[in-house]
């Protein structure tokens, strides 16, 4: 009976999202064939004007190169944080401190390093590495330097986890048994390690498939995502109709990844072949 | 042992390139931020406060900080009140309703922040509420509520029942032990929930950019107007202050993760 009754606490927070939160998103998602008419015009257009099929190949190849650079880049970071005690807390608060900075201070930040006169240019001239200055802003270098920046930890802290979850006696005892450096990595490390890999990976590519901030300060005018595309017909042309379908197939994409993601997780553990 | 000293020597330089990557970018904004030029040269000619005296001269910024501070306090006591009673009322329940009522509180962390900006901002645009406090304190409540869920849910799942049970056999009344028993158990996670909304408040551009206007934003939908401009020094000094503000929150959180193991969490929606 007590039990029953606490269950009316969820009243006022579930009554609360589902008015200002679900039903909003549902009324926005059902514009995609209700607007301008009912019927399926939003989605033939999606399918076949030129327009919307290079604002989804620009979103999944920028989110591709950003997840692939994050992995590269939180692996071996990660396996230093997990393998080195003392390094542990250090590094947790360089990845801790950006992960909790505003993004479009960070995004902001990366325009004034990455300008013309910037002083990443700066540096380089100076050092007479380049004759002048390289292009590394309004463009894919600048969304992938900004995007990478922001998603890492998304990796890192997963992968952390995993490797710290590993038996530390099995690294030496591939090694014993003859196991080079990279065939122990890549035949007992990354086999145990995949699940946090995967996962890691798979919020940074549908978290990249949704960023707005970062491709629109750091990115081409002309290179736009769907996010920006979304925001521009939402307070610029007023097109709800595309606007809910952009909207709805980014929604989709996001929610059928992250089940797959959840269901590879909790399946059981996979051995390493071989 | 594991590998060869070059090996281990290359992963430290690598390791030592990326937390400069991570880092150096945020510390070079706040040492520009004092530069006493307007061009945005690193390491700067000289150094003053003609910056911060400009932002505090200007009655824009400073009505956009004040903006962003009011609904940055309202949501985050909103959201902790709902946040809270709402992990209290899912703990202990099992079942298909149960689930269902947690996605419902937990999808505003999952759903890209500019489909829920353009929602929002599709009711609030019905309403006639565009531009108003309520609707960007209404608006950050939706976003903040799933972090105190987990937080608070997290907390109490980790604390120990038998005891609210004892005190309850001991003859204290359901008001009693609630109140001397359960709520100091989880309040950590009840703090660190109230710490994530406040943050999330007031570093949230995306939903604020749908529902400000010029006469109503908040200090990063100002932010993102000046980006869009010229950028100068200036801007370097208000994301100072915003990095400032992020960064105390942070601490406290991180003081009280030390101290009682509550998760750091961070939505993927942003």
């Amino acid at each position: 009976m007590k039990r029953q009754a606490s269950r009316l606490l969820l009243l006022p927070g579930a009554a609360f999202v589902a008015t200002v939160f679900a039903l909003p998103v549902g009324a926005l998602l059902l514009r995609s064939v209700s607007d301008p008419t009912w019927g399926l015009q939003n989605f033939r257009a999606l399918w076949e004007e030129p327009v919307y099929a290079s604002l989804i190949r620009n979103t999944v190849q920028i989110s591709l190169a950003t997840t692939v650079c994050c992995i590269l880049l939180a692996y071996p970071f990660a396996h230093v944080m997990a393998t080195r005690p003392r390094l542990t807390r250090l590094l947790t608060l360089v990845v801790l401190v950006p992960f909790w900075s505003s993004i479009l201070v960070r995004s902001f930040a990366w325009m004034v390093l990455l300008q013309n006169n910037g002083i990443v240019n700066q540096s380089l001239l100076r050092l007479g590495l380049i004759d002048q200055p390289l292009e590394l802003i309004f463009n894919r270098t600048g969304v992938l330097i900004g995007m990478v920046h922001v998603l890492l930890p998304f990796v890192v802290f997963p992968l952390y986890g995993a490797i710290r979850a590993m038996d530390p006696a099995l690294m030496p005892a591939a090694a014993c048994l003859g196991a080079g450096p990279i065939r122990a990595f890549l035949r007992v490390q990354l086999p145990l390690t995949l699940a946090g890999l995967v996962m890691g990976a798979v919020l940074v590519f549908v978290m990249a498939l949704g960023y707005f901030i970062t491709p629109a300060l750091l990115g081409g005018r002309r290179d736009a995502v769907i996010a920006r595309m979304i925001q521009l017909q939402v307070s610029q042309l007023g097109d709800w109709g595309m606007a809910a379908t952009l909207s709805l197939v980014l929604l989709v994409a996001t929610l059928i990844l992250l089940g797959a993601s959840q269901l590879l997780v909790r399946s059981p553990a996979r051995r390493p072949a071989g | 042992m594991t590998a060869p000293w070059a090996w281990r020597w290359a992963a430290y330089a690598l390791v030592a390139a990326i937390s400069v990557y991570l880092v150096a970018p945020m510390a070079i904004i706040v040492v520009i931020s004092f530069s006493d030029s307007a061009l945005l040269t690193f390491p700067p000619p000289g150094l003053s406060l003609r910056w911060y005296r400009s932002l505090a001269e200007t009655p824009a910024w400073r009505d956009s900080i004040l903006v962003s501070l009011q609904v940055m306090v309202l949501t985050a006591v909103a959201a902790t009140a709902l946040g809270t009673a709402a992990a209290l009322g899912l703990a202990s329940w099992r079942g298909p309703l149960a689930a269902t009522i947690r996605s419902l509180l937990m999808a505003p962390l999952v759903i890209p922040h500019i489909i829920s900006g353009a929602a929002i901002f599709l009711l609030f645009d019905a309403w006639g509420w565009v531009g108003s406090l309520q609707a960007l304190v209404l608006g950050h409540i939706a976003l903040a509520v799933p972090y105190v869920v987990a937080t608070v849910g997290a907390a109490l799942e980790t604390m120990d029942h038998r005891l609210t049970q004892a005190a309850l056999t001991l003859g204290a009344s359901p008001r009693i032990a609630f109140m001397r028993v359960t709520l100091p158990l989880i309040r950590p996670g009840i703090l660190a929930g109230l710490l994530f909304a406040a943050m999330l408040s007031f570093d949230e551009l995306i939903v604020s950019l749908f529902l400000s206007t010029p006469q109503l934003r908040t200090v990063t939908v100002l932010m993102w107007s000046n980006v869009l401009g010229d950028i100068d020094p200036e801007i370097s000094a208000i994301a100072t202050v915003i990095l400032l503000v992020s960064m105390v929150l942070l601490a406290l959180q991180w003081f009280l993760s030390r101290q009682r193991g509550v998760p750091v969490l961070q939505g993927i929606g942003r």
